[in-house]
């Protein structure tokens, strides 16, 4: 008797992925055919070494750039037929990002950081749903401190939950604990993975610490531009 | 833990609201800086707004006043006692429109006081005792203005008592008439200090005047008839058809709406002029604010790249940024309102000597709206431009992040671009036109300010590619690095050349054509040694007094003086060319109301008559001629030489046979000749006290005014007019000021109608003058100086954020400080050469031109000047540029690389 097949929804597919540059009178290809699927909910690690193409391929799949050929389709929208102004509107609605460098709005206290994707798509309670997430993340009593006034630590910690504002389908983190130190960086990894667990998101990871992509569920390998590997973690 | 909330019903898009709050709280750090660069268009601003509300000020106190200022409905004058024709109008008029008429007969005379011995030229108002009909004339003690209804009393100003030792209650003589000073004056309506310095005022009764027997022959005279009319009369209606009879007659009128015309004028040209300074200056405030808008937009981008992607579109973004702009630069204009306000309430006191009218300064709310307008749209418009590169931030830049000049590289041909270039260019001519008297004006100076920008352009592509094409390989590694930098990619060759150059051709312009205009007034007594004049003297008085010179000093220089008019030239009547000129004016009038046009202003008019085609025949010419140089009284003289004030440009002095022939040979003042279109072998009758004297014009002088010699616009052969009747002028050197004042004395007491001036005292008034024109220049130039600093630091901040970045990079790679500042001096001080020398060629085409077509003068390039402002600009650039290097060395290089 035959099981029953599973339905897998796939939240993420690269298909034949290309991305040229030009340098001077030449075509650099800097990831070249690259393809596969990512199913929504899972916990995808992309790994390789420094200029193998991962950040350039995290800017692919976020629809921040746009492949010189083939095709990526987030959450069924095919990101290469949309324009900056569609891809930045399904960003704000199903995206959310955590980077290496933080990249909270130096102006903005973090309170108000969290808010901007809410206020951006127009959501009403973003100030609530704001200090909710701080409650959360341990950081209530220093909402209204700038970027500049928290440690590495607590601007990833907001970086995270700025993330999770809006409930995004899936999260994007290049690199979120390279900027801080082992003990830091753990803490801050079991916040971002305990955000998920609630919300459910499928979670890319970008990084070159082998650790940190052990805790994925599947570790997508690339070098040169290319994947080398695509291996699902055992349980 | 608790689970999350879940998020809250999206509505797609961000509200007015939500954005306007991110905009407000995402601006929190930029304001200060924000506000900073917005303040480039606040001088500016304040220029416009204190101009256009104290010209409004003015205006309106002048409308106030205006009945007042004239003393009647309608004033009449003449500079002869009136003849039965034009005394039988006024009776005419009085029956007719119901006038009663006041009288005041005004002439310099000497006053001498009795009792201290103190002389002094005055100005003789005689008044009759219904004088003025409006406006009150106040004295110290009060109330005694009416005594000059009943009682031998002269009212004097002030100063006069300071001048003659004389107190009220002494007695003061006025030719052979003796008054007591019952009074000095407190207001006088139209009074203006400068006139009252150097002619102060008596007013006496009217008819007293006869007794003092000073209005003989010759006597230089105003005599004004004041006319009331019924309350709901209309002068202008009355006197309008009234004018051509009037012209015939010789006798000037003038009403309420002409008074207040007249008196308007010079304000309205003061703030014209002082308007368009504020207009450039708000134009270099523009080009501050793009640069300055440049910097910030560079501090951006990080946050951009954060927002888009967040989910922030490339629209919401811009309207992000345009809003705080916006915010800012109204700001700015405000900041720049409320200043030119407190301004305004302090120019009435500058002005004061040169104003008929006590200003009431209230705020002008038309004239802060305008100028807070135009500053508000004039920063939106210049920090578009650079605002616009934010649409293309990519969020890429989170990820990885390139220079700042390639994130903002825009397209030449991106639509959005181009369209804010066109509103930007047409905004220029926009303003330029709301704020030119004239539509040709407006174009000239947004073609002027364009061309000034293309050259600019143009120079600095030249020397990028210059720098690319003259570096060698052998030079010193810092002089090649910082030629280097004006060429490579982001260099600030353009931004710098542009503000630099702009800033130092506005400057430059405006210094040479304020010191082109105040050396009309540059008045070289030095040149002269005369110190004491004596003028009205009678043919029998000339010898006497001739001789009380000589015993006290030197007479320099005599010459006789004949009053006449124009009767003809070349046999048409001046009648004839008046009838002309009319003739055409109405032609013209008709056949553009047939071609629907609108009438010429009073300017327009004085233009097209200026340049009316000097056709051959002379009728076309004669038809431009204005009225008042055919009509107007000359004094003139007869001598067998040249002075040294004068020398010919056209034609040859008088020729032996001129002393022989019937015609008589006259030689003209250029100016009076172009004016009246005359040219050399012109026939011209002169109307000399009834007798008919025909000359020929065999020469044409350029006479230097500013001298204090008599000069004249009509010099005749001497056999000409040695038989007409004619008063003497005469120049003297008499040393000491006890001597002066002695002579002075002497020769009012034995010739009361002999009027002297004691030229020191006019030399002082006048270097008075001159030292307040000077200063208000200096301001004006200093101004101009502050506005192109922050201009300048804009512009180099533009670039900062990379040059700190390359600075930090070197110093990494072990620069010295002395190596990169050798670097920074080669890079600023070539572009503060370029820049500056550029601006200030600009500059003298654009003096030549503003001096020359707008004010009508010659213009001589006070280099001194346009190299002085030049090596300040160059200074200030190297100074700005060396600032920056100091930043490179409180920056970490961890700090900087990790930016980058």
């Amino acid at each position: 008797m035959l099981s029953k097949p599973t339905i897998r929804i796939f939240m993420l597919i690269a298909k034949e992925v290309t991305r040229e540059y030009r340098s001077g009178d030449q075509q650099i290809a800097v990831l070249r055919d690259v393809s596969f699927s990512i199913p929504q909910g899972s916990f995808v690690a992309i790994v390789g070494p420094s200029g193998s193409g991962k950040t350039t391929l995290l800017g692919l799949l976020a629809g921040l750039d746009t492949p010189t050929r083939g095709q990526v389709i987030l959450d069924g929208s095919d990101l290469t037929k949309m324009s900056e102004n569609e891809r930045a509107r399904l960003r704000g609605e199903k995206v959310g990002f955590v980077f290496q460098s933080f990249q909270l709005i130096p102006t903005l206290t973090a309170r108000e950081n969290i808010q901007v994707p809410l206020e951006l798509q127009g959501a009403d309670g973003a100030a609530a749903r704001a200090d909710d997430l701080l409650e959360r993340i341990g950081l209530k009593a220093r909402g209204h401190h700038f970027p500049m006034q928290l440690s590495g630590g607590e601007q990833q910690r907001v970086a995270i939950a700025r993330a999770f504002a809006n409930n995004p389908r899936i999260l994007f983190a290049d690199e979120p604990t390279g900027n801080l130190d082992a003990a830091t960086g753990a803490r801050v990894f079991e916040l971002l993975e305990s955000l998920n667990r609630e919300s459910g998101s499928t979670i890319v990871l970008v990084t070159h610490d082998a650790m940190l992509a052990q805790r994925a569920s599947r570790t997508i390998r690339l070098a040169d531009g290319a994947v080398v590997g695509d291996t699902e973690a055992t349980a | 833990m608790t689970s999350l909330p879940p998020a809250s019903a999206y509505n797609g898009r961000a509200s007015f609201r939500q954005l306007a709050g991110l905009t407000w709280r995402e601006s929190r750090s930029a304001r200060r800086r924000l506000l900073l660069y917005m303040s480039a268009i606040s001088l500016g601003v304040a220029a416009l707004v204190a101009i256009d509300s104290f010209a409004d000020n003015v205006t309106r106190s002048v409308r106030e006043q205006s009945r007042a200022l004239l003393g009647g409905d309608i004033s009449f004058s003449s500079n002869r006692p009136y003849t039965a024709e034009q005394n039988a109008f006024l009776d005419t008029l009085a029956i007719k429109n119901g006038a009663t008429y006041a009288h005041v007969v005004t002439f310099p005379s000497m006053a001498l006081v009795p009792r201290s011995g103190g002389t002094r030229l005055v100005q003789v108002r005689a008044v009759s005792a219904n004088y003025p009909f409006y406006g009150e004339i106040t004295t110290e003690p009060a109330g005694r203005w009416s005594m000059l209804k009943t009682a031998p009393v002269a009212l004097v100003d002030p100063s006069l008592l300071v001048s003659l030792n004389a107190h009220v209650g002494d007695s003061i003589t006025l030719g052979l008439g003796r008054f007591v000073i019952a009074a000095t004056l407190k207001d006088v309506p139209g009074s203006a200090g400068v006139a009252e310095i150097i002619g102060p005022r008596v007013f006496i009764p009217e008819r007293y005047l006869p007794e003092t027997q000073l209005l003989v022959f010759g006597s230089t005279a105003d005599y004004g008839v004041l006319a009331k009319l019924p309350n709901k009369a209309n002068p202008d209606k009355i006197i309008g058809p009234e004018r051509p009879k009037l012209e015939k007659m010789q006798l000037r009128a003038r009403t309420v709406t002409q008074s207040e015309e007249n008196t308007t004028e010079a304000i309205k040209q003061l703030s014209q002029f002082i308007g368009i300074v504020g207009l450039v200056a708000l134009l270099l405030g523009g080009v501050g604010v793009a640069s300055g808008v440049r910097a910030f937009v560079a501090r951006k981008i990080d946050t951009v790249a954060i927002l888009r992607c967040l989910g922030a579109s490339s629209g919401q973004v811009l309207a992000m940024y345009v809003a705080q702009a916006a915010a800012m630069g109204l700001i700015g204009s405000i900041a720049g309102a409320a200043l030119g306000v407190a301004v305004q309430f302090g120019l009435p006191s500058v002005f004061k000597d040169f104003l008929p009218v006590d200003v009431t300064v209230t705020l002008e709310p038309a004239a802060i709206l305008t100028g807070i307008a135009i500053g508000g749209w004039i920063a939106l418009i210049f920090s578009l431009r650079p605002l616009l590169a934010l649409r293309n931030v990519s969020p890429l830049q989170t990820l990885r992040r390139d220079a700042d000049s390639e994130v903002l590289r825009m397209r030449w041909n991106d639509i959005p671009r181009v369209a804010v270039n066109v509103a930007l260019a047409l905004s220029v001519v926009a303003i330029a036109l709301l704020r030119a008297s004239t539509v040709r004006q407006g174009l000239s100076i947004s073609g002027a300010t364009f061309a000034v920008i293309g050259v600019l352009t143009l120079s600095a592509v030249l020397l990028s590619w210059l720098s690319r094409k003259a570096l060698r390989e052998h030079w010193p590694y810092v002089i090649r690095q910082g030629v280097a930098n004006l060429y490579r990619p982001a260099n600030q060759t353009q931004s710098v050349i542009l503000s630099l150059g702009f800033g130092a051709f506005l400057i430059t312009t405006l210094v040479l054509v304020q010191s082109n205009l105040l050396k009309q007034f540059n008045i070289k007594v030095d040149k002269s040694n005369a110190n004491l004049v004596f003028f009205d003297i009678q043919e029998d008085q000339f010898l006497p007094v001739d001789s009380m010179v000589r015993s006290s000093g030197k007479v320099l220089q005599t010459a006789p003086i004949v009053t006449m008019r124009i009767a003809s030239i070349n046999d048409r009547s001046v009648e004839q060319i008046i009838g002309d000129a009319r003739a055409r004016i109405t032609a013209d009038s008709l056949a553009r109301a047939q071609r629907g046009e609108k009438p010429l202003t009073g300017e327009e008019r004085r233009d097209a008559q200026r340049n009316a085609p000097n056709g051959p025949g002379g009728r076309q010419q004669q038809a431009g001629r204005p009225g008042w140089a055919l009509r107007r009284d000359y004094r003139s003289t007869y001598r067998d030489k040249l002075t040294s004030s004068e020398k010919i440009v056209q034609g040859k002095w008088f020729s032996a046979a001129a002393q022989h022939g019937d015609t008589g040979e006259v030689s003209f003042e250029k100016d009076v000749a172009d004016e009246l279109h005359i040219k050399l072998g012109d026939v011209i009758t002169w109307d000399v006290q009834g007798v008919q004297i025909a000359s020929r014009v065999t020469s044409l002088r350029e006479v230097t005014w500013a001298r204090f010699e008599p000069n004249f616009f009509a010099v005749f052969s001497p056999r000409s007019l040695r038989d007409a009747p004619k008063q003497f002028v005469l120049l003297a050197d008499v040393r000491g000021t006890p001597k002066v004042a002695a002579l002075q004395r002497d020769i009012v007491k034995r010739f009361p109608n002999v009027s002297s001036v004691d030229l020191s005292l006019v030399q002082q008034t006048v270097e008075k003058i001159l030292r307040k024109v000077s200063t208000a220049i200096r301001f004006m130039a200093l101004f101009s100086l502050a506005m192109g600093i922050p201009v300048l630091f804009s512009a180099v901040a533009a670039t900062r954020r990379d040059r700190i970045r390359e600075g930090v990079l070197l110093k990494t790679l072990g620069a010295t400080r002395g190596q990169i500042m050798k670097i920074l001096l080669a890079e600023y001080a070539l572009l503060g050469i370029l820049g500056s020398l550029t601006g200030m060629v600009l500059a003298i085409g654009g003096g030549w031109a503003i001096t020359h077509y707008v004010f009508d003068n010659d213009f001589s390039p006070a280099l001194g000047s346009a190299v002085a402002i030049a090596g300040a600009m160059l200074g200030l650039t190297v100074a700005i540029g060396l600032l920056a290097g100091r930043d490179v060395f409180r920056e970490t290089p961890m700090s900087a690389l990790r930016e980058g």
